[in-house]
């Protein structure tokens, strides 16, 4: 990370990342192709949801303004959030969610990797954990993109078109680290496989992680806190 | 063409040295993503080492309408069940 971030900030990176992706997962349900492909896409928004709690409440305590994973989930807005870009674009169709499920789950396994060797013995211990479960993410976005891509002309079109507009998000990724190489080899196989083209490197917009996102962050924020702003601290 | 994915059995071992066990099925386009939905829906609480999964059309299954054939004539041969032997004293896992 760059020598202006903090700590915390990067703590708010990684958990942000979850949780928005988490978040944007979360809405597949009922909504998935098939019954059976519902429940692996909830099964990974859980996954990402576990590792955001665990980064969040950690990310309180460093705060150390007396807030928890709650305080930090529901009550910030959309400024404070430090969630790249990526996450928080919308899924119009199956192949958008497949094409951003591989380029966040190919960034997610190596930046878990890098931080499981972290000095940082709490961060690195989320991280091991974190590594597995991003294994399996990126495991099933492969096996969709392959059948996507090389599947019919419909489904290449589609999954082409996703690939080449969320392209220019990926680049956010890797700012402040060294993964990018690594990224590339993962995904660029990936494509080739299936038979997509990997687009050109040219616009690379940023800016999530100094708070600065797209107008979708914030009607996803808007669904995601509305019932802890209306009944602030209420319990199942 | 049906669109509709075709049905796969699933078999699940609980633990090394059990056998695998029927747990239900799954819809998939072919047998990896049968594995995987299998692996999603009913391995997500620990419940197994293994998994298998076959397209249910290639089970053969007896018949409910061969029920008394094939079944009720074992039901009156007491003999093939090892009930006649004596047990020895102290022979506590035969």
């Amino acid at each position: 990370m760059s020598s202006t971030t903090t700590p915390l900030d990067e703590l708010l990176a990684i958990g942000d990342d979850a949780l928005i992706a988490a978040q944007r997962l979360a809405q597949w349900c009922s909504r998935a192709p098939e019954m059976e492909e519902d429940v692996a896409l909830a099964n990974i928004a859980l996954d990402q949801l576990g590792v955001a709690r665990l980064v969040l409440s950690y990310a309180a305590e460093v705060e150390g303004a007396g807030g928890d994973e709650d305080t930090l989930a529901y009550l910030r807005d959309d400024r404070q959030f430090r969630n790249c870009l990526l996450v928080e674009l919308p899924e119009p169709d199956f192949a958008f969610a497949m094409a951003k499920l591989l380029f966040l789950s190919a960034f997610q396994r190596l930046r878990y990797e890098a931080l499981a060797t972290s000095a940082d013995e709490r961060l690195a211990a989320i991280a091991a954990k974190a590594v597995k479960e991003s294994a399996y993410h990126l495991d099933h976005a492969t096996m969709w993109t392959l059948r996507l891509g090389d599947g019919t002309e419909e489904s290449h079109r589609r999954m082409q078109n996703a690939v080449d507009e969320l392209w220019p998000y990926t680049h956010e990724l890797f700012e402040g680290n060294e993964l990018r190489p690594a990224w590339l080899s993962i995904v660029e196989a990936v494509l080739a496989e299936a038979t997509l083209t990997r687009p050109t490197d040219g616009w690379a917009p940023s800016g999530g992680r100094v708070g600065l996102h797209t107008e979708h962050l914030s009607y996803l924020l808007a669904e995601m806190q509305v019932v802890h702003r209306a009944h602030p601290g209420a319990r199942w | 063409m049906s669109r509709e994915w075709p049905l796969w059995e699933v078999f699940v071992r609980p633990r090394r040295g059990l056998s695998h066990v029927h747990v239900g099925s799954v819809h998939a386009p072919d047998a990896t993503v049968a594995l995987r939905n299998a692996r999603d829906i009913y391995t997500r609480r620990q419940e197994g080492v293994s998994i298998w999964v076959v397209p249910a059309a290639q089970i053969t299954a007896s018949s409910p309408d061969e029920k008394d054939a094939f079944f009720d004539p074992a039901a009156d041969k007491v003999y093939r069940h090892p009930t006649f032997y004596q047990v020895p004293e102290g022979v506590p896992h035969l």
